[in-house]
């Protein structure tokens, strides 16, 4: 079976011109995560699709879906975790306690944040998952990228060429998945920043699938603002 | 949900415009499968249109040959994974008298509003038919296959009985499924087809004879004719036809011009024939269409004239399709993985 799953465990610390966590506010006429999820949900190769959220909106999550999906069977909301693997773990924890264990099951994982997502990225991302086990969806850098350690001096500049920004999905066969994080050590546990980070760590080649610029992740005011504009402003 | 529509800006320059769509809306949300272009397409493309009309018209998402896979309906009409067709012309009312392809207020997808170049159309259940048994690349030119059964609808309602002739002018596309239908429509017609380029007309086993524009005999006569050439040709199709046509014949007009076109009306006079404009189709040509496309002879005919390109994933990818587009000779199908 495959999975969807939609991450949505943070809080917004970033965004700070709201007390609500920035993938429930509105993008258009509502809100962000709904139109992720949406996206998510008329994928025909997703059997069933999950959010992993913050435990103190938890309700508000299963109110938003009363709202705007309706009655469903295809959509779970589970407590998201302190971190973002800990969120995607609480989910396949919950798919393998409902599902049972399979090792063909995938997973694929998506920041809630990013509605812009497009089918062709979810599809390409499953394909990839069945074929290698671990994918990545990434664009290639526009900007040159430089690599400082102290943050005032550069120490490198990387051949553009070889320089991808990381988006989500991010999509892997859970088995495969849970075999590489149980072999981490808290040390290695402790550098992981995404969940694609668990297979590089591990030695395991991770399969890109080609983004799209205008899949932001909407983190700051700015990346509010912009989504906005994208979908025709804001509506009074 | 965010939807991504393809629209082209201006000639060879692709654009992404954002739109939310409703979900709870009673429309049926499609996931394109495979498109297929059309001259049209190709002179927005290219920027063969007027300068006013491509002001006018752009920037908007091409295409109005496409077939889908129902991901979602509100309304129940369809199950999800149905395979279907979609129709883009959108009619605004119910005109018992006036087909809903001419009546006013109707307006033509990729034509002033966009087309199918989209991540997924939303369009009412009756803008939808299903198919079955049909190859996803043949059903994508489903909309090219019922312009020529409306055409062949038009005829029908408007020329005489006296039908045991009847000539195509034009060896493209056009000219050919239009042959296929007829064909099967009026299986006791000739059908003739009047042609210039041999390679073309050498396609066209299944009629009853091919002539040259150039080298047509004195004596060949026929009861009615379609003109399928449009631009330049238009001109010496129509002179030709009118030459050649027996009295009191239906000349069905399907080539589009940019430019007015010259005709010998004292001929037409002296003959008595009729004319018929004959453009786009209803949903009724698409379920005569789909009904025509689900047998295995007139499948196996359109497929002669299908080039399927590689498929697209990127807007480098549409530029690249309209450019193999103009080294084809017949219709260029393509996957749309968008």
């Amino acid at each position: 079976m495959v999975f969807g799953a939609i991450l949505a465990g943070g809080v917004g610390s970033r965004m700070n011109i709201s007390d609500m966590p920035k993938q429930f506010l509105n993008l258009g006429d509502k809100p962000i995560i709904v139109h992720t999820l949406e996206k998510f949900r008329l994928c025909t190769r997703l059997d069933h699709i999950y959010i992993g959220v913050h435990p103190d909106w938890l309700t508000h999550m299963n109110d938003l879906i009363k709202k705007y999906i309706g009655e469903c069977d295809d959509v779970h909301v589970v407590a998201g975790g302190g971190d973002r693997n800990s969120t995607i773990f609480n989910i396949i924890d919950d798919i393998e306690k409902n599902f049972g264990e399979n090792d063909e099951n995938i997973i694929v994982t998506h920041d809630s944040v990013r509605p812009f997502v497009t089918q062709r990225m979810i599809v390409e991302n499953i394909d990839a998952a069945e074929k290698y086990g671990a994918v990545d969806t990434a664009t290639s850098a526009i900007d040159t990228i430089v690599e400082s350690d102290d943050g005032e001096f550069i120490k490198a500049i990387p051949e553009r060429k070889k320089m991808y920004q990381g988006q989500t999905p991010q999509s892997f066969k859970i088995s495969l998945l849970k075999k590489l994080y149980g072999e981490l050590t808290s040390e290695e546990k402790a550098t992981l920043t995404d969940a694609c980070k668990i297979c590089i760590v591990k030695n395991q080649p991770v399969y890109i699938v080609e983004g799209e610029i205008s899949n932001i992740k909407i983190t700051t005011v700015s990346d509010y603002k912009i989504a906005q504009a994208m979908v025709g402003g804001v509506k009074n | 949900m965010i939807n991504y529509v393809y629209q082209l800006v201006s000639p060879k320059v692709f654009s992404v415009k954002y739109t939310d769509i409703d979900l709870n809306a009673d429309r049926v949300i499609i996931r394109p499968n495979y498109m297929a272009l059309c001259h049209a397409d190709q002179r927005y493309f290219l920027g063969q249109r007027d300068i006013k009309v491509l002001n006018k018209k752009l920037p908007m998402a091409l295409i109005h040959e496409c077939c889908g896979i129902v991901e979602y309906d509100p309304t129940g009409t369809f199950k999800k994974g149905q395979k279907v067709v979609m129709i883009p012309n959108t009619p605004i009312r119910k005109n018992p008298v006036i087909f809903e392809n001419y009546d006013k207020g109707t307006y033509f997808l990729s034509s002033g509003h966009d087309g199918f170049m989209r991540e997924f159309v939303d369009l009412p259940p009756d803008r939808v038919v299903a198919y079955n048994g049909v190859p996803d690349e043949i059903a994508a030119i489903t909309e090219f296959v019922s312009v020529t059964v409306h055409a062949s609808t038009r005829f029908d309602l408007a020329g005489h009985k006296n039908r045991d002739s009847i000539a195509i002018w034009g060896d493209g596309s056009l000219a050919y499924t239009l042959a296929n239908v007829l064909k099967l429509r009026f299986p006791e017609s000739k059908i003739y087809v009047v042609g210039m380029d041999s390679r073309k007309l050498s396609h066209f086993s299944f009629v009853d004879g091919t002539y040259f524009s150039n080298n047509i005999p004195e004596d060949f006569h026929f009861d009615h004719a379609f003109e399928c050439c449009g631009g330049e040709g238009s001109f010496y199709a129509i002179d030709d036809i009118i030459k050649y046509i027996n009295p009191q014949g239906t000349v069905t007009l399907m080539g589009v011009s940019e430019n007015k076109v010259a005709i010998n009306t004292r001929d037409i006079l002296e003959k008595g024939l009729t004319f018929v404009g004959s453009s786009r189709s209803g949903r009724a040509d698409f379920e005569k269409a789909v009904e025509l496309m689900e047998t295995d002879a007139f499948q196996k005919r359109i497929n002669k004239i299908i080039s399927v390109d590689t498929p697209v994933k990127s807007i480098k990818d549409i530029i690249k399709v309209f450019g193999d587009d103009l080294t084809t000779p017949f219709k260029t199908v393509f996957k749309w993985d968008m």
